[in-house]
C-alpha cells in the first residue's frame, strides 16, 4: 500500500506536468545531497536566480520558464542516470551543471546524443571541452591555465623558491595541483611535495611534513570547505607558509572557517571580485536576501552560465520565428552567445572554452571577503590538445 | 470477505481498462491500471484469469507506454506484471515465460525506443540485480558478511577501461594508442570473471580465517583499498589515471542492431532516423538481460547443486557442516570467488555502457547499497535479489526523483496544499534535496515491518515465523 | 631530507597520532559496547558522535557569543558543552535503540543484518536532519568551532615539540572518561548487569535483569562518549559538517575490532593504536617511499595491519578466544 501512495504522487505529478504547454525548463544538476551538497546547493541557487530574473521576459515571449534543479549525488552512474531521465523531458533545454569533473564527462556523452546544451559553471577539467562537442560549454576557466597562472605568480612575482603541494583527489583539484606543480618546476622553483588526501577534518601528517620540509609556499589544489580547515590548522601548528590555491577557494565561507586564518590567503579566479563589478554587487545583495548568505564563486559562475544559456534560447526562439527551438538550435545558438556577465565578458572559442579570460589573482589582505585584486593576466585557453 | 475479491478485483481491472481507452493521458488512469496490477498478482483470484488479466494488463500498460513515451507510471505497471510473472507461484511455466519475453523484448523496447531513460533504467537494475545476485551468493546462500563487494565490480570495470581505452598505452610501449577495439569487450567479460574471481579469492584468503563480524570489518577495508588503490595508481606508473578516470572507453560496434531495428521499422516509434545514441541504449540493454539470464542460471544451479548445499550448511552451522566433511575455506572461497565473478562481468559492461570508469563508482556507499539490495529483497532468495535491486533501483533513480520534481513543480506555480502555499517553502528545504533521507526512512520502515525481505527465501520465512510465535507466546524476549 | 630532519619531528608526530587516537578510543567504546550486548554493528553511532560535536558547537555559539557572552570563562563554556554534548548524544542513542532496534527485537529477527540495515538508514536519516537543522538555522553546513585564546595557547615541551591547551584537554578529558566507564563496568550494578548481559541475556533475564533497561543503559553510556568525543573533534579539527561522523566512526569501528570487539580496554587501546598508525604512516610514508605512495596511503597502511594482525590474532588484540558451544 505504501508504494501505491508513492505512485499516486507520482501519477498526480505526471498529471500536473502534462497540463501545461509551452514550457520551457532549465535543469541545474549537481550534488545536492552528501558531503558535496554545498557546493552543489550554491549552484543550483545561482541558476534559480537567473531564470527567475528571466521569467518575465519569457512570458512575453509566450513561453512559461522553469527551473528543474536536480541531484547527481557527485556519482558518474546517478550523474548519468539524471542525464538520461532529463534528456527525455521535450520541454528541457539546457543544463546548468556539473559540479564534478567525472560527473560532467560521463553525463556530457548523454547530452550529446540529443545536443542538449551544457554550460558548466564548475567543470575545470581540460578534458570536458576537449572532446570538441558541439553542446559542452564552460564559463569557469580550465585547470592547465589557471594552475600555472598560479604558479607564475608564486615564482616569478613572489620569489617563493620551496613549494609544498597539496590536493584533494579530486579531478579537479588534482588537475590543478599537478599543472601548477609542473610549470612551478619549468620556472626553476623546488616542489618539495606534491602530495593528495582525501581528509576532511584532520590535516596533522601534512602539517608535520611541512615542519620538516619547511616550505616557503604551500599550494592547494581543492575547494575552500578542506582549504579553509587546512589553512586554520597550519596557523594553530605555527606554518607561516604563503598559503595559495585555485577559484576553489573563492567563496565567503573561507573565511568564515578558516577565521583569523584566512588573512594572507591568495587564490587565482576569472571571477572578478564583487567589488570590481557593480552589477556583481547588486547579485550579491540580491542574493543574500533571497537566500540568507553570501554567494559563492560557484553561484556566480551558475548565475552567468544559466543566463548564457537563456540567452542561447531566447536567440535560437527569435531565429526561429517566435516557436519553440530544437535542442540543436539551442546548442548552437549557445555557441555565438556573447554576454557581458558577472564573470567578465563571456564568449566562446570552438570548442566551448571561454575566448579570452581575465585571470584574477585575489589576495586576503585583512581575514575578509572578498578580497583586493593583486594583478589581472589574461590568459586565451590552449588549443585542443589530440 | 474473501469470494467477493474476486469479481471486485475483475470489475476494478475492466474499469481501469476502460479507463485507460477514453482517456490514455491522464495520470489517474494510470494509477488505477498500476492497482489492478496490484490486485491481480496478490488477490484471491483463480490462476486461469490470472494469467489472462496479467497478459490483458501488460498489453494495454504497453499501447499506454506508445501513446505517451514519459508515461512513467505505466512502465512501473508494466515491471509490475514482469515481477508478478516472475515471482507469483501456482503460473503455467508457458504463461511465465511467454509474459515474460513479452515484456522484456517487446514491450520495453517499444517503450525505451520512444525513453530512453526506460532503458537506462532496465540496465541499471540490471547491473545491480547481478550484483546483488552475487552478494546474495556471499552473504545470503554462504552467510559471510562481506561490506566492501564493490570492490569486485571496480576490478571487472578497470579490467576492461584500462585495455579498452587509451589509457593502457599509457605503460605499456607498444600498445594500440586508442586501446583494444570495442568488440574485444567480449573477451574481456571473460576476463573480468577471472580476475575478479582471483581478487575475490586473494582478499577472501586472509579474510575467510575470520569470523562474523571480523569478516565485515576486514572485507570493508580491503574493499576501500581497492578503491584507494584505484584511486592512487597514477603515479609512479600511471595504471588508473587517478581521480581523473579513464576515458573513452570503447563499447562493441552495433551496426548490426542498428540494422534490424531499421529492418523492423523501428524509425516509426523513434521519430527520427536511427542512430547510435539508441542503438548502444538498446544494445547495452540486451547484453545486461543476456548477462543477467546467465546469471541466474548459473546461480539457481549452482544453488541446488553440492557446493550451494555446503553454502547453507555453512551458513546455519559451520561446526555441524565440518563435522560432515565440508572443507571450510575452499567451500567458502569459492562462494567469494563466484560472487565476484558475477560482479566482475558486469563491472565491464558497466564500464562500455558509461565509457568512463572513475573511482567515486566504488566508494563503500556503493557497497552498502548493494548489501540493502540484498536484505530488502530477502537475504538468501535468489528472487529476492533481484527483486530488492529492481525496488531500490526503481526507488533511487525513478520515483524518488519522480516526486522530487513534482514538489518542485508545485512550488514554482505555487500549489496549496493543506493551506500552505508550496511557493513559501523556504529555499534551504529544496525537495531535491532529501532523496537519501526518505530512502533512509523506507530503509527503516521496510526492516521493521518486513524483517525478512520482500522475497524471503523459504527456510528463512520459516524460521521467521517460528521466532515470532515464541515472541508471541511469552517467550523470554 | 636528512635523517635527522626525519627524527626531529618524531616526538611531535607521536603526540598528533596520540590525541587523534584518543578521540578514535572513545568513539570506539560506543561500537563496542553495543556490539558487547547486542552483537550488532551500530552504524548509527557514527551519526550520534556527530550530533555531540554539532550540540557542542552549539552550546559555544550561544553562550560564548565572543560580544555578549553568558559564560565568558572558555574552560568553563567547554565543560558545559561536553556535558550538553554527553547527555544530548546520549538521549539520541537511547531514542535510535527506542524506536528503530527494539522493534525488531520484539519481532524475534534473529538475523543480525536487519538492524544493521536499519542503522545504515537511521545514519542517512540523521546525517539529512542535521543538514536540515544547519541549513534553517543558521543558513550554514560547515559548522565552526570558535577559537578562544585561552585554549589555543601554544605550549613548548621538550624535543622541540609544541601542545595546545586545547591538545592537553582532550588528554584529560579523555583519562578521566576512560577511568569513569572502567569504574563503571566493573565496580557498579548497571556494569555488572551490562557485563551479564552481554554475556548470555537469556540467563541474565532470568536473574532478575531486565535486558531493555540495561541495553538502553548501554546506549545511553556508549552514546554519551560519543558525545564528549565528538566535542572533543570539533575542538581539535574545527570544522563539522553533517557527515563529518563517517570517517572518524569508520575508523573508530576498526579500532575496535583491532583491540578485540566487544572488549572494554581493547577498544581503548585499538584506538590508541590506530591513531599512531595513521599519523605515523601518513607523516612518513612520503618520505620513505620518495614520494611515491604518498599521505593518501595512510588508510591503506592502517587496513593492512589490520589484516595482518587479526591473522596472527583473529580475535584482536584483547578479544578472548571463546571456544564454540556445540
Amino acid at each position: 500500500m505504501k508504494k501505491l501512495a508513492i505512485l499516486a504522487l507520482g501519477a498526480l505529478a505526471l498529471g500536473v506536468a502534462s497540463a501545461q504547454s509551452n514550457v520551457i525548463k532549465i535543469a541545474s544538476v549537481s550534488p545536492l545531497s552528501g558531503p558535496q551538497s554545498a557546493l552543489g546547493t550554491a549552484i543550483a541557487q545561482g541558476a534559480q536566480m537567473a531564470i527567475e530574473d528571466a521569467q518575465a521576459r519569457f512570458q512575453q515571449l509566450g513561453f512559461q520558464l522553469q527551473f528543474a534543479p536536480q541531484d547527481d549525488q557527485a556519482t558518474p552512474d546517478v550523474g548519468v542516470a539524471v542525464a538520461r531521465r532529463i534528456v527525455n523531458d521535450p520541454d528541457l533545454l539546457a543544463i546548468v551543471g556539473h559540479l564534478n569533473s567525472g560527473v560532467a564527462i560521463a553525463a556530457s556523452e548523454i547530452y550529446k546524443d540529443t545536443n542538449l546544451a551544457m554550460v558548466s559553471p564548475a567543470n575545470t577539467n581540460p578534458r570536458v571541452t576537449d572532446r570538441g562537442y558541439l553542446n559542452v560549454n564552460r564559463i569557469c576557466g580550465r585547470d592547465d591555465v589557471q594552475g600555472p597562472v598560479g604558479a607564475e605568480y608564486a615564482v616569478r612575482v613572489l620569489r617563493k623558491q620551496r613549494l609544498f603541494v597539496i590536493h584533494d583527489k579530486t579531478p579537479y583539484g588534482q588537475g590543478l595541483a599537478e599543472a601548477f606543480a609542473a610549470r612551478a618546476r619549468e620556472l626553476g622553483a623546488q616542489v618539495v611535495a606534491l602530495v593528495g588526501t582525501e581528509e576532511a577534518s584532520n590535516f596533522q601528517p601534512l602539517i608535520l611534513q611541512m615542519r620538516a620540509q619547511r616550505p616557503d609556499l604551500v599550494y592547494y589544489g581543492g575547494i575552500y570547505d578542506k582549504g579553509g580547515v587546512l589553512v586554520k590548522q597550519m596557523r594553530e601548528r605555527g606554518i607561516t607558509a604563503t598559503f595559495m590555491g585555485g577559484d576553489g577557494l573563492d567563496a565567503s565561507d573561507l573565511v568564515k572557517i578558516a577565521g583569523s586564518a584566512a588573512k594572507g590567503v591568495l587564490f587565482t579566479t576569472t571571477a572578478g571580485p564583487i567589488s570590481t563589478l557593480p552589477k556583481a554587487a547588486e547579485f550579491a545583495r540580491r542574493y543574500k536576501a533571497k537566500f540568507g548568505k553570501d554567494p559563492e564563486a560557484y553561484a556566480v559562475y551558475a548565475y552567468d552560465a544559466a543566463n548564457v544559456a537563456l540567452a542561447g534560447i531566447e536567440a535560437a526562439i527569435k531565429a526561429n520565428n517566435g516557436r519553440k527551438p530544437t535542442r540543436e538550435q539551442v546548442a548552437r545558438a549557445i555557441r555565438e552567445v556573447k554576454l557581458d556577465g558577472l564573470t567578465g565578458r563571456i564568449e566562446f572559442d570552438s570548442k566551448g572554452d571561454r575566448k579570452l579570460s581575465d585571470y584574477y589573482v585575489v589576495g586576503m589582505k585583512e581575514a575578509k571577503y572578498p578580497g583586493e585584486v593583486l594583478r589581472v593576466i589574461q590568459f586565451a585557453p590552449p588549443a585542443a590538445r589530440q | 470477505m474473501s469470494r467477493y475479491i474476486f469479481p471486485f478485483t475483475l470489475a476494478f481491472t475492466a474499469l481501469s481498462l476502460l479507463g485507460a481507452l477514453l482517456q490514455p493521458q491522464n495520470g489517474l488512469t494510470n494509477l488505477a491500471l498500476v492497482a489492478s496490477v496490484a490486485l491481480v498478482s496478490l488477490g484471491k483470484i483463480p490462476t486461469a484469469w490470472r494469467s489472462g488479466l496479467l497478459a490483458i494488463l501488460a498489453l494495454a500498460l504497453t499501447v499506454l507506454l506508445r501513446l505517451n513515451p514519459s508515461d512513467k507510471i505505466a512502465f512501473y505497471g508494466l515491471l509490475g506484471v514482469l515481477m508478478a510473472c516472475f515471482l507469483l507461484p501456482n503460473l503455467s511455466h508457458l504463461v511465465r515465460v511467454a509474459l515474460g519475453v513479452a515484456i522484456l523484448f517487446i514491450a520495453v523496447p517499444i517503450a525505451g525506443l520512444s525513453n530512453s531513460f526506460l532503458f537506462e533504467l532496465g540496465i541499471q537494475i540490471g547491473i545491480f540485480a547481478a550484483l546483488a545476485l552475487g552478494l546474495n551468493v556471499v552473504v545470503g546462500q554462504a552467510g559471510l558478511l562481506d561490506l566492501g563487494f564493490a570492490a569486485f565490480f571496480a576490478v571487472g570495470a578497470y579490467t576492461w577501461g584500462i585495455f579498452g581505452s587509451p589509457q593502457a598505452a599509457e605503460f605499456i610501449q607498444g600498445f594500440p594508442p586508442q586501446g583494444l577495439p570495442g568488440n574485444y569487450l567480449y573477451l574481456f567479460m571473460a576476463l573480468a570473471i577471472i580476475t575478479a574471481a582471483i581478487t575475490g579469492v586473494l582478499i577472501g584468503l586472509p579474510a575467510l580465517r575470520l569470523r562474523g563480524d571480523y569478516l565485515a570489518i576486514v572485507t570493508l577495508g580491503l574493499g576501500e583499498v581497492v578503491r584507494i588503490l584505484a584511486n592512487n595508481l597514477d603515479k609512479p606508473l600511471n595504471i588508473t589515471n587517478g581521480p581523473q578516470g579513464i576515458t573513452p572507453v570503447n563499447r562493441p560496434e552495433s551496426g548490426l542492431l542498428g540494422d534490424i531495428l531499421r529492418l523492423v521499422g523501428a524509425e516509426q516509434i523513434y521519430g527520427k532516423p536511427i542512430d547510435t545514441y539508441i542503438t548502444y541504449a538498446f544494445f547495452f540493454y540486451l547484453l545486461v538481460l543476456l548477462v543477467i539470464a546467465v546469471v541466474l542460471l548459473v546461480n539457481i544451479r549452482l544453488a541446488n547443486s553440492r557446493f550451494g548445499r555446503a553454502w547453507v550448511a555453512i551458513r546455519e552451522d559451520e561446526i555441524a557442516a565440518k563435522a560432515m566433511g565440508i572443507p571450510l575455506l575452499p567451500t567458502k572461497l569459492l562462494a567469494f570467488a563466484t560472487g565476484a565473478a558475477f560482479s566482475g562481468v558486469m563491472g565491464a559492461i558497466f564500464a562500455a555502457k558509461q565509457t568512463f570508469v572513475s573511482p567515486e563508482s566504488f566508494t563503500l556507499q556503493a557497497s552498502i547499497n548493494i548489501l540493502a539490495f540484498v536484505i530488502l529483497g530477502g537475504m538468501g532468495s535468489i528472487g529476492g535479489a533481484v527483486v530488492g535491486a529492481a525496488a531500490v533501483t526503481v526507488l533511487n533513480i525513478g520515483i524518488l526523483k519522480d516526486f522530487s520534481d513534482l514538489l518542485n513543480t508545485w512550488r514554482q506555480t505555487g500549489v496549496t496544499i493543506l493551506g500552505y502555499n508550496m511557493a513559501n517553502l523556504p529555499p534551504q528545504l529544496n525537495p531535491a534535496k532529501y532523496e537519501r533521507l526518505v530512502f533512509g526512512l523506507i530503509l527503516i520502515l521496510m526492516m521493521i515491518f518486513r524483517p525478512e525481505g520482500l522475497i524471503p527465501e523459504q527456510r528463512h520465512r520459516a524460521e521467521m515465523q517460528e521466532a515470532r510465535q515464541e515472541a508471541q507466546e511469552g517467550g523470554v524476549k | 631530507m636528512t635523517v635527522a630532519d626525519l627524527l626531529a619531528i618524531l616526538p611531535q608526530t607521536i603526540l598528533e597520532g596520540l590525541l587523534l587516537g584518543f578521540v578514535y578510543a572513545m568513539v570506539a567504546l560506543g561500537y563496542t559496547m553495543v556490539y558487547g550486548v547486542l552483537g550488532l554493528i551500530n552504524f548509527a553511532h557514527s551519526e550520534v558522535f556527530m550530533i555531540g560535536a554539532v550540540i557542542g558547537l552549539e552550546v559555544f555559539r550561544f553562550w560564548g557569543n565572543p560580544e555578549a557572552p553568558v559564560i565568558p570563562n572558555p574552560f568553563l563554556l567547554l565543560l558545559v558543552a561536553l556535558v550538553f554534548a554527553a547527555v544530548g548524544s546520549g538521549t539520541m542513542a537511547v531514542l535510535v535503540e527506542r524506536f528503530a532496534y527494539r522493534p525488531l527485537r520484539k519481532r524475534g529477527s534473529k538475523n543480525i543484518l536487519v538492524p544493521m540495515i536499519t542503522a545504515i538508514g537511521v545514519s542517512f536519516l540523521l546525517q539529512d536532519l542535521t543538514r536540515i537543522y544547519a541549513a534553517l538555522r543558521h543558513n550554514e553546513f560547515n559548522m565552526q568551532y570558535r577559537t578562544y585564546d585561552a585554549l589555543n595557547t601554544t605550549l613548548l615541551l621538550p624535543f622541540e615539540t609544541t601542545i595546545q591547551v586545547k591538545g592537553i584537554l582532550i588528554i584529560v578529558v579523555s583519562l578521566l572518561m576512560l577511568f569513569a566507564l572502567t569504574y563503571l563496568v566493573n565496580r557498579t550494578k548497571l556494569g555488572k548487569a551490562i557485563r551479564a548481559v552481554s554475556q548470555d541475556m537469556q540467563t541474565a533475564s532470568l536473574m532478575g535483569i531486565n535486558p531493555d533497561v540495561i541495553i538502553s543503559r548501554t546506549f545511553l553510556v556508549g552514546g554519551s562518549l560519543g558525545g564528549v568525543a565528538g566535542v572533543l573533534f570539533g575542538l581539535l579539527y574545527t570544522n563539522v559538517t553533517p557527515y563529518s561522523g563517517v570517517l572518524p566512526g569508520l575508523k573508530a569501528f576498526t579500532s575496535a575490532v583491532l583491540g578485540g570487539i566487544g572488549n572494554i580496554p581493547g577498544a581503548t587501546v585499538g584506538g590508541l593504536i590506530l591513531g599512531q598508525l595513521e599519523t605515523l604512516s601518513g607523516t612518513y610514508l612520503p618520505f620513505l617511499t620518495n614520494g611515491n605512495f604518498g599521505t593518501e596511503y595512510k588508510d591503506v597502511f592502517a587496513f593492512l595491519t589490520l589484516v595482518l594482525l587479526l591473522l596472527f590474532r583473529p580475535q584482536g588484540i584483547f578479544g578472548q578466544n571463546v571456544s564454540e558451544k556445540v
